[in-house]
């Protein structure tokens, strides 16, 4: 049999409906320390395909000459009622990883995107992919012991972050904390003005 | 080590477009699964026990993302598979739907 978990982690049953959040950020920002934070499976990463058409840059994987790269994507589980179950989606919001996240952001309720203080602006492509794709979002700054400590407003000119945007300053190794910034991603979705679909 | 689209018979594309990672998946256990290929019967097997995701189901039987998907789809069509689509977007202005939401995230 398979190596992993072969067992299984079942969902409830009564579980029916799921919604998923993609979680965004530089190369080693947290996102998957902070999925697995706020996860009640045991760490669990899918291999994703993506063409590679342009991405010149690409120097992820050593690169064999394929059309298409595979990139390992963490998620992360957590059943919110006795009938929701909440899936949540780390990938790398980089531009080369275009095509992978559009993907995954399609019928996404909204996003986090992950700042590390030492290097704020690596964050404005995840931004960039989210405003694009219309999707409602939340800057989670992730403090490492020794990173730079800024105040909230001086974060929000760096990042050049919508007033309404919520910031949220987090340690994503703690559960409690890691928890903080999707409250705020729900509470900042339910203070939008009540938007009617397309008849 | 196994090409990517092998499991799958060299299909590349899966026959329904709707699957997402987020997708549910539920098994009908009154279908038989003599007939099958190998590894639809794997993920039929796997997923006799209980409800789980595509993204679940990929990350368990270490097959990737979308052969799991075109995999998956083929068991939806012959009705082995009971397939749920994370809530359309209209549905996530609901508001009562998100205050449950807030609440079971509170309660975690």
């Amino acid at each position: 049999m398979d190596s992993t978990n072969s067992d299984g982690q079942y969902l409830a049953p009564g579980v029916t409906t799921s919604v998923k959040l993609v979680v965004l950020g530089p190369f080693a920002v947290g996102k998957t320390t902070f999925v697995h934070s706020v996860s009640e499976i045991r760490p669990a990463s899918t291999e994703e395909q993506m063409t590679r058409a342009g991405e010149l840059v690409d120097d992820l994987n050593g690169l064999d000459g394929k059309d298409t790269t595979t990139v390992a994507m963490d998620f992360g589980r957590i059943t919110l009622t006795d009938d929701i179950v909440l899936y949540l989606f780390g990938a790398p919001g980089q531009p080369r990883f275009a095509s992978l996240i559009e993907g995954l952001m399609e019928g996404a309720l909204g996003g986090v995107i992950l700042v590390d203080t030492k290097r704020i602006t690596e964050s404005w492509d995840a931004m960039a992919r989210m405003e694009e794709a219309g999707l409602a979002y939340v800057i989670a700054v992730n403090h490492f012991a020794g990173s730079p400590r800024y105040s909230e407003s001086e974060l929000r000119t760096a990042l050049d972050l919508h007033p309404d945007t919520p910031l949220v300053i987090c340690d994503v190794r703690r559960r409690e904390s890691a928890k903080a910034p999707l409250i705020a991603l729900v509470s900042h979705l339910l203070s939008r003005p009540r938007l009617e679909p397309a008849t | 080590m196994v090409r990517p689209y092998t499991p799958t018979g060299g299909q590349a594309a899966p026959s329904r477009h709707s699957l997402d990672l987020a997708t549910l998946l539920i098994a009908d256990r009154d279908r038989p699964l003599h007939g099958l290929s190998a590894h639809a019967r794997r993920v039929m097997e796997h997923c006799l026990p209980g409800a789980l995701s595509i993204a679940d189901v990929s990350a368990d039987l270490q097959l990737p993302g979308a052969v799991t998907k075109v995999l998956v789809a083929s068991l939806v069509d012959s009705g082995h598979l009971i397939s749920r689509n994370p809530v359309p977007a209209f549905q996530q202005y609901d508001r009562e739907f998100l205050e449950r939401v807030l609440d079971g995230l509170h309660k975690l």
